[in-house]
């Protein structure tokens, strides 16, 4: 594969079928590579159509500011275009996540901005929200309300997995900014109206909770739930626990929200086997684990320990 | 045997703190029935009487990790041994 740069290097992924997690030989698990993408994660995908769509209707001149709520990738993706487009870039993340995300940004020339981490993302959007309103001409993308995000999953990562594999039943994300999962999910079901599509929502532990109000609930703009056929929750444990399964039997080195991702794909592989059903599940893996070595899920002698280690983290 | 649901920090303090409780019943509606008599205040904070007692909408209840507002919402079906798990609605994700 050759490509004139960078940027036109983003997307055409490997889907790779995982013959030791597939529940039987007609119940098979197949894990779509998106840590392959020029930056590392899916993310290189809807921060280039939304740079590109946004310079096509004037949004964005030479000389702008991006402003965007990221726990990490979207951000990294976005700082990485900025610099070969020349813009600068601003991001708003949450205190709690990783040293490699914040030494990621800052290599890409991004300057972050740190949002409590008492409400997660929830906070950051919020913060993000306040900046773009005292600096009128910076620019926010809005990862999680602008239709190009889902718009990129649309045009690209859904057509590759039918073209790669027709037979694709299930296709199952995590569930952040529902752009993954609204833009493949819409493009398979115009094709395959049987086609089930599943989010895997992650699923924090009580620190991370702890002072969240049942009232104060964000659901991104783009989401409908109308596009999924269901929704998982899943845990840390069990998303730290699959991200090792993942890596001592497969060898995929993926970070964790690729584990949670796992699970609820096992989830549905169980059912098709309960029901007599044979299924092709597609599952995205996100990004690679290198982000998170320092959490020590990868390294910790058992899994127990590993969840441990994670008590309190963004994961995802 | 029974059912066991997890309870977020916000609803603790009907819980007395306890992370999880056990409850019994043929439906969600019926275990967060049989919730309040033990822990009085409960059900209003998952419960919308207003909406035709449907799930408060920024309420999430998942069964055995999935979302049952995808199975037959408050009207899904349980059994001894499942996990029910209430949750506040949240944006996470790779984002």
């Amino acid at each position: 594969m050759r490509y004139d740069s960078p940027l036109a290097a983003v997307g055409n992924t490997p889907l790779v079928c995982l013959p030791r997690l597939s529940p039987s030989p007609d119940v098979r698990i197949w894990a779509k590579l998106e840590d392959r993408n020029p930056t590392g994660s899916v993310k290189d995908r809807p921060a280039l159509h939304m740079i590109e769509q946004a310079e096509k209707d004037g949004r964005l001149t030479p000389g702008c500011t991006i402003l965007e709520p990221t726990s990490g990738n979207t951000g990294i993706s976005l700082a990485m275009a900025a610099k070969l487009k020349g813009y600068r870039m601003v991001c708003v993340m949450p205190e709690n996540t990783s040293q490699e995300r914040r030494d990621l940004l800052g290599m890409w020339g991004a300057e972050i901005i740190s949002s409590p981490a008492a409400g997660g993302s929830n906070t950051a959007v919020r913060v993000a929200k306040e900046l773009a309103a005292e600096h009128p001409d910076w620019v926010m993308l809005y990862q999680y309300g602008n239709p190009d995000n889902a718009g990129a999953h649309y045009a690209t990562t859904g057509p590759e997995i039918l073209a790669d594999l027709p037979s694709v039943s299930h296709f199952v994300a995590g569930l952040g900014t529902t752009g993954t999962l609204m833009g493949v999910g819409r493009f398979l079901r115009e094709h395959k109206p049987d086609v089930k599509i599943v989010a895997a929502e992650p699923r924090y532990d009580d620190l991370v909770y702890g002072l969240r109000n049942l009232d104060e609930g964000f659901v991104p703009e783009l989401y409908d739930a109308s596009v999924l056929t269901t929704r998982f929750s899943v845990g840390s444990a069990d998303a730290v626990a699959r991200t090792r399964e993942l890596l001592q039997q497969e060898g995929i080195f993926a970070g964790i929200s690729t584990g949670a991702a796992l699970h609820a794909a096992l989830g549905v592989g169980k059912k098709a086997v309960q029901a007599g059903e044979s299924a092709d599940i597609v599952f995205v893996v996100a990004d690679g684990g290198w982000k998170y070595l320092s959490t020590g899920v990868y390294t910790a002698a058992t899994t127990e320990e590993a969840i441990e280690t994670l008590q309190g983290q963004l994961w995802a | 045997m029974a059912i066991e649901v997890r309870i977020p920090t916000i609803l603790r303090q009907y819980t007395d703190g306890q992370k999880a409780v056990e409850g019994n019943g043929e439906t969600l509606a019926e275990l967060f029935a049989d919730l309040e008599t033990r822990h009085a205040g409960i059900q209003a904070r998952i419960v919308d009487e207003g909406a035709g007692g449907e799930l408060r909408r920024f309420v999430n209840v998942y069964l055995n990790d999935e979302d049952v507002r995808f199975l037959d919402g408050i009207n899904t079906k349980i059994a001894d041994g499942d996990n029910v798990t209430i949750l506040p609605a949240v944006a996470g994700g790779m984002a």
